[in-house]
C-alpha cells in the first residue's frame, strides 16, 4: 500500500476540515509532514506565510489552527491510563489555554480569529494515541519554529516562542511513554532552502 | 523512506548558520540597528493579551533608546563600526553551551550514573557540544570572535542531585534562549536560536520526568530569563 510508504501515516489520517487560509496551510502542513517527514513541516510552513504586520494575523491564526487541532486531539482521548491519561488531561487544558491566548491576541492586533476547525482523530487505544500525539506535538514545534522568523512583532514573537516551548516539553515528554529519545536531534530544524522548496513545493500554492 | 534521503542530505548544523556565512548582506542588516535590542527586552514578558496595547511601538523605535548609526567622532575610544548586538547574544549562548556540554562531560565521566540515565545524558551532552560547534561557528561568520572557553567546576553530589542540578539547568536554558528571541536581529541567527531553544526544552521535560517534576512547571506558556537573571546562577560552575 502506498501507506506504508509515508513518513508519517498516522498524521495522514488527521482531518482537518474549514474553508479558511489557516485550515488550508495545516491540511498542507500535515500533508507534507506525512509525506516527506515532520521536519519539513517548519520550513513548509515558513514558505507558506507572509511576512509583515499582516502575515502576523496570519501567523497567528494558523497557530490558532493547530492548537484547535492540538486541543481537540487530546479531548479525543479515551480509555487512557496511568501517566499517559493525567499527561493528555495537563496537555490537553495547556492547548486549550494557547487557544484562548491566540484567539486574544489575534482581536488585539484587530484581526478576526479563525474559526475552529472540524477535526477527526484515527481512534485504536493508548498504543496508537501516543503514537498520534508525539506527532503532532512534533509537528507543532516544527511549525512554529519554521513560523517565528516571518513574525515582524516583536510581541507576538515572544509570545509565539513561549507556546512552541510548551509545545517541545510536551513533545519529549510523550517521546519518552513511547519510549524514544525526548530530542532525536540536536537542532529542531535542519534543511536548506533547496531541500524546503523540494519537499514543500507541491503543496505550496502558486 | 523518502524522509530518510532527505535527512541523509541535512548537515549536522542549521542550514540556516551555512547560508550566514555565504551572506554578508545579513551581516550588514546588524549595523543599522546596533544599540536596538534593549527596548525589546522590556516588553518580553508580555503574553499575547497585550499585544494590542502598544501599537505603533512594536519595532522598537520610539522606546526612548538612542540608535547610533555608528562610532561617535567626538568619543576618543568609540567602539568599532562592528555587529554587536547578535555577535553579543550568540557569545553568550556559546558560553551557556560550554557550561553545559562540560557539565555533562563531567557527570558522564564521574556522575553516579548508568544504563538508561546514563545513555540519556549522553544523548543529551552530544547535542550541547553540537550547539557549542554551530554557534561558535556562528560568531565566526558573523565576523565577531568567539567567547572564550571558561574554565568549569561542578561539585557532583548523589544521582538525585546531580539530576536535579541538570534540570535546573536545562530549565534555565530554555529560558535564556527564550530571553533573547526578541532581541536577535538575523532572520537566520533567529531560525537557529529558536531551533536550539526547543531542543533546550525537550532536555528540560526530559530531566525534568526523571527528577518527578511536572513537563511544564511554569504552565501553559514559558517565561522568559534576561542575561542578567541567568548569568548569576551560571557564575558559580565558572572558575575562571
Amino acid at each position: 500500500m502506498l501507506e506504508s510508504k509515508l513518513a508519517a501515516p498516522e498524521l495522514a489520517a488527521v482531518e482537518v476540515h474549514g474553508m479558511t487560509r489557516a485550515a488550508f496551510i495545516m491540511r498542507s502542513a500535515l500533508a507534507a509532514g506525512s509525506v516527506y517527514g515532520l521536519h519539513t513541516v517548519g520550513p513548509f510552513v515558513s514558505q507558506a506565510l507572509a511576512q509583515d504586520s499582516a502575515g502576523d494575523i496570519e501567523i497567528l491564526n494558523f497557530a490558532l489552527t493547530l492548537e484547535f487541532l492540538e486541543s481537540d486531539f487530546y479531548r479525543s482521548a479515551s480509555g487512557l491510563s496511568g501517566e499517559a491519561a493525567a499527561l493528555a488531561t495537563r496537555f490537553g487544558d495547556e492547548e486549550a489555554e494557547h487557544v484562548d491566548a491566540l484567539t486574544a491576541a489575534i482581536r488585539g492586533l484587530g484581526g478576526k480569529p479563525v474559526g475552529k476547525p472540524q477535526t477527526s482523530f484515527p481512534g485504536g487505544g493508548q498504543g496508537a494515541f501516543l503514537k498520534l500525539a508525539q506527532t503532532l506535538e512534533d509537528t507543532g514545534v516544527s511549525a512554529y519554529n519554521g513560523a517565528a522568523p516571518k513574525i515582524v512583532s516583536k510581541e507576538v514573537l515572544a509570545a509565539a516562542g513561549s507556546i512552541v516551548q510548551i509545545e517541545a516539553r510536551h513533545a519529549a515528554t510523550i517521546r519518552l511513554l513511547n519510549g524514544e529519545d525526548p530530542a532525536p536531534v540536536a537542532f529542531d530544524r535542519t534543511l536548506t532552502e533547496e531541500q524546503v522548496l523540494r519537499a514543500a513545493g507541491p503543496f505550496i500554492e502558486a | 523512506m523518502s524522509s530518510h534521503a532527505l535527512e541523509k542530505e541535512s548537515p549536522d548544523e542549521p542550514a540556516a548558520i551555512n547560508r550566514l556565512a555565504a551572506d554578508p548582506a545579513s551581516r550588514r542588516r546588524f549595523l543599522k540597528m546596533l544599540g536596538g535590542g534593549a527596548a525589546a527586552t522590556a516588553s518580553f514578558g508580555l503574553l499575547l493579551s497585550a499585544c494590542g496595547s502598544d501599537e505603533g511601538d512594536s519595532d522598537g523605535g520610539d522606546g526612548g533608546v538612542e540608535i547610533s548609526e555608528g562610532p561617535d567622532p567626538a568619543a576618543p575610544s568609540a567602539p568599532p563600526p562592528e555587529p554587536a548586538a547578535d555577535v553579543d547574544i550568540v557569545n553568550y549562548a556559546l558560553t551557556l553551551e560550554y557550561v553545559e556540554a562540560d557539565f555533562y562531560a563531567a557527570v558522564i565521566e564521574r556522575g553516579p550514573f548508568s544504563g538508561k540515565q546514563l545513555d540519556l545524558l549522553k544523548v543529551i551532552g552530544d547535542h550541547e557540544l553540537q550547539h557549542v560547534e554551530a554557534l561558535f561557528n556562528t560568531v565566526g561568520a558573523l565576523g565577531g570572535t568567539p567567547a572564550a572557553r571558561p574554565r568549569t567546576r561542578f561539585k557532583l553530589g548523589s544521582a538525585s542531585a546531580v539530576a536535579g542540578l541538570a534540570a535546573t539547568v536545562e530549565n534555565l536554558g530554555a529560558s535564556a534562549y527564550l530571553g533573547q528571541a526578541g532581541n536577535i536581529q538575523s532572520k537566520e541567527v533567529l531560525a537557529a536560536a529558536l531551533a536550539i531553544h526547543t531542543v533546550e526544552a525537550r532536555h528540560a521535560a526530559a530531566l525534568n520526568r526523571l527528577t518527578g517534576r511536572p513537563p511544564t512547571p511554569q504552565g501553559a506558556f514559558a517565561k522568559p530569563a534576561t542575561m542578567a537573571q541567568v548569568l548569576p546562577q551560571v557564575m558559580p560552575f565558572i572558575v575562571s
